[in-house]
């Protein structure tokens, strides 16, 4: 096992490397700059601005003292755009809130989905099965750039419950509508993944012996058939729960959350190369992460697996 | 000789002595509540008043700091940091005298080394300031060579003469000069706080300016919030004693925030306006905004042979249903363009422009007549792509140009593009026809017909006239600029290097308890210590 995971750590670090070149070439081949504007500036201050960020320098040259400053100081650099802030500022301003968000959200979609498939799989082809069939269809088809606004509506406009956006990390009144956006359609995914699986499972032999030697039908579900029907949920949930984590451009814009999700797709827009070699690798390095972490769950799960 | 306020919008020093800090009409009651809430679109990029660039940063910069002038509610200058000044016979030395009772808001006084050293700091190649033009555009002596790294900044022209006296020499005379101090690039910072804290400078905890408010909390992309400061000379005078600016980067999201009461003022999306008026005509409000909207026209040996014929370009502005575009795309008061300087510029005399009065079948039928001269018809279409970035107003403007077009028998490939893919072509003359818009920096027309010279740097066209050239450098000089300005007008009209389409409005929902915003200032440059909120 420990073995396992030192290899696996050990291919992370050039796969992160690779991941940080091809970011960094694929940017620079965007057409346009940081520094593009719509009102053009002089060449000379054009210069000054290259110069002072490092822009003039050839390219690999330019990728070589961007890894350097990670690696000796963790320093992501300074943004081209958001000039009085680090890259490091603004992940670390930007990060816990979606992380909060996401994090929540992530609990929301796991409880709410893994039941309603079960259920619905327990209750194969029965009223309860069409019901959670039907909201999992209904929140994975509603997107949650029109979800988004039809909860500032309800919420804040006509009832006047909740802030219509922004972001207090102690008052939760403040994260219930962006966990609502974000979460539904991952719980509709988690619903649905978790319903087929639960079916096959209970069609199993095993199944059918644990039946057969009389064990109470709830006992069933939970003893036997719902730790191997997790197990392509879990295979989702790695993935799903950095994309969680890291933000959601929607959710940011629709609630002003100031989250990472927003920075990333602007960074992107603006050419603010440093903030989005930072995301880029952020990201990476949290799905490689949680890739692990999730082959590791495996191995918990079903003893068949070993490694 | 002294002159001392000799320019006619300064002498308004003497005559309306009370015009600023909050003009509070005697007998109002004021509400107990005086905070004012803003929208913002975008995260801010800078506080630095050297480093910020954006319109919405300038904003929270003109509360944190304040320059030698300030603007009233007409856009007319009046004192901030500076009571008056002195201009010298050559009309290149100005002498600015500086109230003694400026202070930061750690305690210090707002000495004339301040702005010597932000002035320095603007130019210094090593601060890569975006706005170091704007010394350039300014004239201040010796700005170019030394934003080019040829000179030391020691050598800009400003110097203090003393703690209250600041003397500025620049090039060339320029009427317009005072009008451009109230610029946030050329504001006052403190040279003390910048080599202690150095980038992280502008962050709450460090940040001392001079304006009315201090900063006390600024998260990115979320929210700025800025309080009453106890330093600012005017603070006496100053009602609203909390500023927040909210981040909200959808324009739909932030007026149904404002509907729930969240905000006190927010823009209105294009096309929603009339519908609001009617809903809520005390707080639904259009004012003239100094912006022209325009398709470029390339001139530039990458442009289409085509374009190089004045009758083509003349076809394709006549043909250009502006009423179409305001009245019916987006509805907020904008009104349609003939020409390029925004009709509300301080003293501009719009000059006579044939086309504007024709009715647009008239347009049509000496568009078409003018394309078949040129040899261009539905029989031998002329086909021309235009480029425009991605946005939902730019889009059905253009499809609409597009159907404008049709019936002469011009076919326009629309060229949706990302915004900075979209500058980028522009900045390398690849485009045929091309979206730009233009705002000024400051309320005068050289503003936006400087544009058009050929040493401009933002001439993205490649229009090149002598005369033209002739007239704007003349203005420069004239004592009164504003015949030369209309004559430039005529050359445009003339020559069609672009298609103006429509000149600005700020279309916005304003809380009906606000007053003290400006009405009257096409630059649409507000102040918190202007505002307070009335009893309801």
């Amino acid at each position: 096992m420990l073995v396992f995971i030192l290899k696996r750590l050990a291919i992370a670090i050039p796969t992160l490397l690779l991941l940080i070149v091809f970011s960094f070439l694929l940017m620079h081949a965007a057409p346009g700059g940081p520094f593009t504007q719509e009102r053009q500036m002089p060449p000379e201050v054009l210069a000054n601005l290259n110069a002072k960020y490092g822009l003039d320098q050839p390219l690999w040259q330019q990728i070589w003292s961007y890894i350097w400053g990670i690696v000796a100081h963790f320093d992501f650099g300074p943004s081209f755009v958001y000039k009085d802030r680090s890259v490091n500022d603004i992940i670390a301003q930007g990060f816990p809130v979606t992380l909060t968000y996401g994090g929540v959200s992530f609990l929301v979609a796991v409880l709410a989905g893994v039941t309603l498939g079960a259920v619905a799989a327990v209750k194969h082809n029965t009223i309860i099965d069409y019901f959670a069939v039907g909201i999992s269809i209904g929140a994975q088809v509603l997107p949650n750039f029109v979800m988004a606004p039809i909860l500032v509506i309800v919420f804040t406009l006509i009832l006047g419950w909740l802030p219509g956006g922004g972001w207090r990390f102690n008052d939760p009144s403040y994260w219930i509508m962006p966990v609502i956006a974000l979460s539904t359609s991952y719980m509709a995914s988690i619903a649905r993944i978790m319903r087929s699986s639960m079916l096959e499972v209970l069609n199993s032999n095993h199944i059918r012996t644990a039946r057969a030697k009389g064990l109470p039908g709830y006992r069933v579900i939970i003893r036997h058939a719902l730790k191997p029907a997790l197990l392509p949920v879990v295979s989702y949930l790695g993935p799903a729960f950095v994309a969680m984590i890291t933000g959601s451009v929607i959710v940011d814009i629709y609630f002003s959350t100031g989250g990472i999700g927003k920075a990333f797709v602007d960074s992107a827009l603006n050419r603010d190369y440093a903030v989005m070699m930072g995301v880029t690798i952020l990201v990476g390095a949290l799905t490689i992460f949680f890739n692990l972490f999730v082959d590791i769950i495996y191995g918990w799960i079903d003893p068949k697996i070993r490694y | 000789m002294k002159l001392t306020t000799a320019l006619s919008a300064l002498a308004l020093f003497v005559a309306a002595p009370a015009a600023f800090a909050a003009n509070v009409p005697e007998g109002t009651k004021l509400a107990e509540n005086q905070t004012y809430t803003f929208w913002l679109l975008d995260a801010i990029k800078s506080l630095d008043p050297q480093i910020n660039t954006d319109v919405e940063g300038s904003d929270i910069v003109r509360n944190l700091f304040e320059g030698l002038y300030n603007e009233d509610g007409n856009g007319d200058l009046v004192p901030g940091v500076a009571l008056d000044h002195d201009l010298s016979d050559d009309g290149l030395t100005y002498t600015f005298h500086l109230r003694p009772d400026a202070e930061w808001s750690d305690g210090k006084p707002v000495v004339a080394g301040d702005f010597v050293y932000a002035w320095h700091r603007l130019a210094d190649p090593a601060t890569a300031s975006e706005y170091a033009w704007y010394l350039q555009l300014m004239q201040v002596k010796n700005a170019t060579a030394i934003v080019e790294g040829d000179m030391p900044v020691e050598d800009l022209g400003i110097k203090a003469i003393d703690d209250h006296t600041l003397e500025v020499t620049i090039e060339t005379p320029l009427p317009y000069f005072p009008q451009m101090l109230t610029h946030g690039s050329t504001f006052p910072v403190r040279e003390d706080v910048i080599a202690e804290y150095g980038s992280n400078w502008t962050k709450p905890e460090n940040l001392v300016g001079n304006g009315a408010y201090t900063l006390s909390k600024h998260i990115l992309g979320e929210r700025v919030e800025m309080d009453k400061s106890d330093t600012y000379w005017d603070a006496d005078n100053t009602v609203i004693t909390h500023l927040t600016a909210l981040t909200i980067n959808d324009v739909n999201q932030g007026l149904t925030r404002y509907l729930a009461g969240e905000l006190d003022r927010v823009d209105i999306p294009a096309g929603q306006y009339p519908r609001l008026k009617e809903q809520y005509p005390d707080q639904a409000t259009s004012l003239p905004f100094s912006c022209t909207y325009t398709y470029l026209i390339n001139l530039s040996e990458k442009g289409p042979e085509a374009l190089k014929d004045v009758r083509v370009r003349k076809a394709l502005s006549y043909a250009m249903n502006r009423d179409v575009v305001v009245d019916n795309i987006l509805q907020g008061g904008q009104k349609p363009a003939y020409n390029w300087t925004h009709w509300a510029t301080a003293g501009f005399e719009m000059p006579d422009i044939d086309y504007a009065h024709w009715s647009q079948k008239e347009r049509m039928d000496k568009a078409k007549e003018l394309l078949a001269e040129a040899g261009y018809g539905p029989d031998n279409p002329l086909e021309l792509t235009l480029n425009y970035n991605s946005s939902e107003d730019h889009k059905k403007i253009a499809i609409a140009a597009q159907q404008f077009y049709r019936p002469l028998g011009v076919n326009l490939t629309l060229n949706n593009m990302e915004w900075k893919v979209h500058t980028d072509r522009m900045q390398n003359q690849d485009f045929d026809l091309g979206r730009y818009a233009w705002c000024g920096d400051y309320n005068e027309a050289s503003t936006y017909l400087d544009f058009f010279t050929s040493y401009s740097g933002h001439n993205q066209g490649h229009f090149y006239n002598d005369e033209y050239d002739a007239v704007m450098k003349e203005s420069k000089t004239a004592e009164d600029p504003q015949p030369l300005y209309t004559k430039a007008e005529s050359i445009l009209n003339e020559e069609m290097p672009l298609i103006p389409i429509y000149q600005y409005a700020k279309v916005s929902m304003i809380a009906k308890d606000i007053k003290g915003l400006p009405t009257q200032n096409v630059m649409q440059t507000w102040y918190g210590k202007d505002i307070y909120r009335v009893a309801q």
